[in-house]
């Protein structure tokens, strides 16, 4: 009887192995309009649509997965999904550990959100940015204090009540904050270019994934429906191929 | 939920409140309370059970038993939570897809370790990758139970083991006079009376417990505190429903969770005290007799 049960788990669980390839998409779900959970409690933004377009390209059946920021990178490696679809800049440090298709967002403008215009930036400044994002990174360098928060929404809320003098991201992230703000946060005129554009992150050994990604994503900047969604998400004025 | 939330923009007060606390994220926050009970309800059994076979393999004369026993309650009480925690689901995780690799694809010739990267064969992935992602969440919450099992069940065990010494050796003795056999004594005199002098060490254990389960979110199941940070922070109007932040409400929704819920735990503690009390040979016993009589 045991046996008999065993087997059929066993079953079950390799039945379909031979359907399909499905590939688990990981995402943050806390960066709009790059990805966010929306009321309905699904994954929502520019990455999902891509990602679904992207996916109806190379004809892969998609699952959306969440997961926290900082352990995004390590669940990748250790399989519990296959790609990092994020608003993940590609750095040269990031590319040691991972692999990354070619961006789908050009490299775009980071800036800073504060509570006045003439706040203080630099050295001797509180600066807020999310941990192990690359704009933490350029902080970290930059002489002022860096204060880390594990999501964006923190961030933001430490310029809010005065822990920090201004929260560093990226600029399409923060503008609609300080549009919707009314008046209490403003966007810094200084704007700093980082990283090489957005890409999804690969498993290093998933190269046959990778490819069909980077077709994909030339097919969607050849045909100019990438550029088309880039500027339905961030608006007309962002960067675009 | 409601027809009349079609259009959250032109809602306003309290149809806006109703329409906001009943969208899809906010039943998945409610939903997030029902999963913890659930983890709860089964931890605590899983745990108890643990924590007795850890006692009494430690009370064992045989001694790699008794070995056992002591090794596993001073690894899980020795080793922080938190780091048991992130450690050791990722260790069962790929422990078990590992066996499943040795068993689905013997002839697989690429490394499982690569750098840093795990990578067994796909038919081996545990659960597949192309399963539904409720049983991706099945699957978290189960290494979560398992998790939580063990080292609540470390605990469980150290205070059980104190809890069979305590109780009096003339008790044990007068059963031996009358001929009982170890396994007698054990199961009819050392388990039913051990209760009462294990309960308030227990006790203390359910309630850490119950404070622990925000531990979840560390291990990817997506529990209440998740949810109210989640559901908490300022939203813009790329959500359907934009709100300032409110996590301040959201946190407090849950201090009166917890709060409620340890007293109403503390309450029933209290009842199962006083029923194990009666006809004991200690202080809470003799007063029992006392009121009664």
């Amino acid at each position: 009887m045991k046996k008999l049960m065993l087997a059929t788990a066993l079953m079950a669980l390799t039945a379909g192995a031979g359907l399909a390839q499905t590939v688990r998409m990981g995402t943050e779900g806390a960066y709009p309009p790059y990805n966010f959970i929306n009321d309905k409690g699904e994954v929502d933004g520019f990455e999902r649509e891509l990602g679904d377009t992207l996916c109806a390209k190379a004809g892969l059946t998609c699952e959306w997965v969440t997961t926290d920021w900082d352990s995004i990178i390590p669940n990748l490696q250790s399989g519990n999904y296959d790609t990092i679809i994020a608003g993940m800049s590609i750095t040269e440090e990031r590319d040691k550990v991972i692999d990354f298709t070619q961006n789908y967002i050009p490299p775009a403008a980071s800036s800073y959100l504060a509570l006045t215009a003439d706040a203080k930036i630099g050295e001797g400044a509180v600066i807020a940015a999310q941990v192990g994002t690359i704009q933490a990174g350029y902080i970290a360098e930059s002489g002022a204090t860096l204060l880390e928060f594990a999501t964006p929404d923190e961030t933001v809320a430490a310029v809010k009540n005065g822990e920090a003098d201004a929260v560093f991201a990226d600029k399409d992230y923060l503008a609609p904050i300080a549009a919707e703000s009314g008046g209490a946060l403003v966007l810094l005129a200084e704007e700093v270019q980082l990283g090489g554009g957005v890409g999804m992150g690969l498993r290093e050994s998933d190269t046959e994934l990778k490819e069909k990604f980077n077709a994909a994503i030339q097919s969607m900047k050849d045909d100019g429906s990438l550029n088309a969604m880039i500027k339905k998400w961030f608006g007309d004025e962002a960067a675009v191929f | 939920m409601f027809e009349s939330c079609a259009d959250p923009k032109s809602i306003e007060g309290l149809s806006w409140l109703l329409c906001y606390l009943t969208t899809g994220k906010h039943l998945d926050f409610y939903w997030s309370f029902v999963t913890v009970l659930t983890l709860l309800a089964i931890t605590a059994p899983v745990a108890l059970a643990f924590g007795f076979a850890g006692a009494m393999a430690a009370r064992s004369h045989f001694l790699p038993l008794s070995l056992i026993g002591k090794g596993y309650t001073a690894m899980v009480r020795g080793v922080p939570d938190i780091v048991f925690f992130l450690f050791f689901v990722i260790a069962l995780d790929q422990g078990i897809e590992w066996l499943n690799h040795q068993v689905q694809c013997p002839d697989w010739t690429e490394p499982i370790r690569k750098g840093l990267e795990f990578r067994v064969c796909p038919e081996a992935k545990v659960p597949l990758n192309s399963a539904p992602q409720s049983v991706h969440k099945a699957y978290g919450f189960a290494l979560a139970v398992v998790t939580f099992a063990l080292v609540f069940g470390a605990f469980a065990a150290n205070v059980l083991y104190g809890a069979m010494l305590a109780v009096p050796r003339a008790q044990l003795e007068t059963a031996e006079a009358y001929g009982m056999s170890h396994r007698q004594v054990f199961r009819r005199i050392l388990v039913p009376q051990m209760w009462v002098y294990a309960l308030p060490g227990l006790s203390n254990l359910w309630m850490i417990l119950i404070k622990a389960t925000p531990l979840l979110f560390l291990l990817g199941v997506q529990d209440v505190v998740y949810w109210a940070r989640e559901l908490g922070g300022a939203k813009t109007s790329a959500y359907e429903y934009p709100h300032p932040d409110w996590r301040l409400w959201y946190f407090l929704f849950l201090l009166v969770f917890y709060l409620a819920f340890t007293k109403l735990s503390e309450k029933v503690l209290n009842r199962v005290s006083a029923r194990l009390s009666k006809g004991q040979a200690t202080a809470a016993g003799e007063a029992l007799r006392k009121a009664g009589a």
